[in-house]
């Protein structure tokens, strides 16, 4: 793939976000009109505020659908480009797999541990920094983090196997 | 003159030194938010928020953690004017008008100058935003305390409507992003009937959505996401401010008088409305050019174009906090989040505020005196620290603004859900920031919907659903009929735009 070429237009995207927001309102409409959304004999319905909420998003959508169908020239421009994307997704993954790695069903590596391995592959992949320049800073965060939240402000974060190992729970 | 004694009685409660220190550690951390990618007056302050918890609990423990957190705004104001002189980056949306004047001076080798320039000037628009609020505010609480559910429901109204009547982008947009906010706040127990709403049977859901994570990912994902995109390379001017620069700037600063207040009562006017420190600083700046005796040279580095934007930036964010004092109706997302502070230290925010805990208001008050001038020596002999953060590469940046981002997430109520919310919130920040959908309505109704939601239920009660009980009275109805036309705004202007391009070209 090229690195300048458009992943999505304008147009595309515009007409995506809106369609989102519509089906969200439409959503809220529903449910809303399963609680109810009338007058009852002591005032009105649990559902009487947010049903109007989501008549206002449906009908803001549709006019963000029909401004985005007449866009024009503007509405041909990208989006975001190949390149970009690529950028935003070297970040986006590896931050999805670190809060994985804090913890899930099976098993926590705890957040300081996980901080520690997230920043350093970061700092490996996208800064081509070597061990000795990866090891003090992912370690040296985590210990301030560590000295910040568990000792002065006595908040506890997830831990896990290491802080277990080393008498922290 | 009960305020002036009021005041006094602040001071003494500011003026001890745990609190003095925290005003220190408060600004430096600010600044320090201000100058980072990804962390800004909202977020920063968001974060840092579940740290006061325990402070907030001692005697007296609230007025320092509002203090703690009010100073990490004061710093984050004043750190956004480094970034946008230095490295052509706004930190923050209404630091883009500082950007036009600042740069080319910094690039002139007069980044000293324009520094010392915005920060004096940052000064002194929020000096004289926090006079008026000394004066003004008593004033309006004292007027507010007679009102009812109706009033509510028309300031609220007329909050919202601000947002669709100045948002210089498509009015839909802000709609839709601000309706999306209210939708949110629906999520979860309704207070009134203990019905579940919108929660689908997802247990996750029942507890409702927290803006403090929506702040935290919407502002700091979201932004990291965009830097990163940009493939971002700072390429900074050197930061090289010694007490000769600033001397001789401050001699250059009174010649810009008449700039200066006229700024000052820009931002002011514009800050009490919700969403007006951007439009202020443009506004400001505008006027500026129009006004002054070089305006034409505005833009190729004029020392005078960054006191108009600066000055009306920070008038503006200092009186965001007015509204949120004494009507529990914050201005800008980093008042809702102080406000969200207020609420989580068992405090609220509203007329009664001043009544039930006048030391903590006069307390806050006196230390936006003092956070100032505390704020505006930090800036001045720390500058090449702050400015030295931003060279450290972003592959080193970027990792551990997201683990402090997430950290902050999970901290607000010790839940791994939340850091999810925040990274779904993230990617929305990120295509709402590309597509131009306002964030801040969002993050606005999020807070203040379900209050809005129990003052319209409450007024829909008292008139047995008649609307007509929103101009049931002059005060009720000035207010409701200055929301519609300001909600009807955009159609309003395009009306008259037409109407004048009719009589131009006909005469």
């Amino acid at each position: 793939m090229e690195e300048g070429k458009s992943v999505a237009s304008m147009r595309a995207a515009e007409l995506v976000m809106a369609g989102v927001f519509l089906a969200f309102g439409a959503l809220v409409m529903w449910d809303s009109k399963r609680l109810g959304s009338a007058w009852a004999d002591d005032g009105p319905q649990a559902g009487y505020f947010p049903f109007y909420i989501g008549l206002f998003i449906v009908v803001a959508s549709a006019a963000n659908i029909f401004r985005a169908l007449n866009l024009g020239e503007k509405g041909r421009a990208a989006f975001v480009e190949w390149g970009q994307l690529k950028m935003v997704l070297s970040v986006m993954l590896p931050t999805c797999v670190y809060v994985a790695l804090i913890a899930n069903p099976w098993f926590s590596l705890g957040i300081y541990l996980a901080s520690a391995l997230f920043i350093a592959y970061f700092m490996w992949r996208l800064g081509k920094y070597g061990p000795a320049k990866i090891v003090p800073v992912a370690l040296g965060v985590v210990v301030f983090f560590f000295l910040m939240f568990e000792i002065w402000f006595k908040v506890p974060l997830p831990k896990g196997p290491i802080e277990a190992a080393l008498g922290f729970n | 003159m009960q305020e002036i004694q009021s005041l006094m009685g602040g001071f003494a409660v500011a003026m001890s030194w745990f609190n003095l220190a925290l005003m220190l550690a408060g600004v430096s951390l600010g600044v320090l938010i201000g100058v980072l990618p990804g962390l800004g007056g909202a977020n920063g302050v968001a974060i840092l928020l579940p740290l006061t918890f325990t402070m907030s609990q001692q005697p007296g423990g609230a007025t320092s953690a509002i203090i703690l957190l009010s100073c990490i705004y004061w710093g984050a104001l004043f750190g956004g004017a480094i970034t946008s002189i230095l490295f052509n980056i706004p930190g923050e949306p209404w630091s883009v008008a500082t950007t036009f004047d600042g740069y080319p001076l910094a690039q002139k080798g007069r980044a000293g100058a324009a520094l010392t320039a915005a920060f004096t000037s940052s000064f002194i628009g929020a000096l004289v935003a926090v006079i008026l609020i000394t004066f003004i505010s008593p004033i309006i609480a004292r007027f507010a305390l007679r009102f009812g559910p109706p009033e509510f429901f028309s300031v609220y109204l007329l909050t919202f409507s601000a947002f669709v009547g100045m948002a210089k982008g498509a009015p839909f947009k802000t709609i839709a992003a601000m309706m999306t906010g209210f939708a949110l706040a629906a999520v979860g127990i309704d207070t009134v009937t203990g019905q579940l709403r919108l929660t689908f049977e997802i247990p996750a859901l029942l507890k409702g959505f927290d803006f403090l994570i929506a702040v935290i990912g919407l502002f700091g994902i979201g932004e990291i996401l965009l830097t990163i995109e940009e493939g971002l390379e700072f390429k900074g001017a050197k930061a090289k401010l010694n007490m000769r620069v600033v001397l001789e700037t401050w001699k250059e600063l009174p010649r810009y008088w008449k700039t200066s207040i006229r700024s000052s009562a820009v931002g002011c006017l514009m800050g009490i409305v919700p969403g007006g420190a951007t439009p202020a600083s443009f506004m400001s700046y505008g006027l500026a050019k129009r006004m002054s005796r070089d305006g034409e040279e505005f833009g190729t580095g004029k020392v005078e174009g960054v006191v108009a934007p600066e000055t009306a930036a920070h008038a503006a964010g200092t009186s965001a906090l007015l509204p949120m004092l004494t009507l529990g109706v914050p201005g800008s997302p980093t008042a809702a989040v102080l406000l969200g502070g207020l609420l989580i230290w068992g405090l609220q925010p509203g007329p009664l505020l001043f009544v039930e805990k006048a030391d903590f208001v006069w307390g806050l008050i006196a230390s936006m005196y003092l956070g100032n001038i505390v704020g505006l020596i930090v800036v001045l002999t720390c500058v090449p620290l702050f400015a030295s953060i931003l060279r450290i590469p972003f592959a080193i940046i970027a990792p551990v603004i997201l683990v402090i981002c997430a950290i902050g997430a999970y901290t607000v109520h010790n839940s791994m859900f939340d850091v999810w919310l925040m990274l779904v919130f993230g990617v929305l920040g990120y295509v709402f920031k590309k597509l131009d959908y306002p964030m801040a309505p969002l993050v606005l109704a999020l807070v203040l919907g379900d209050r809005a939601e129990d003052s319209f239920r409450q007024s829909m009660l008292g008139s047995q659903g008649d609307m007509g009980i929103f101009f049931a009275n002059p005060l009720v109805g000035t207010i409701t009929s200055a929301a519609l036309l300001l909600l009807f705004w955009p159609l309003i202007s395009r009306a008259i735009a037409i109407a004048r391009g009719r009589n131009g070209r006909g005469g």
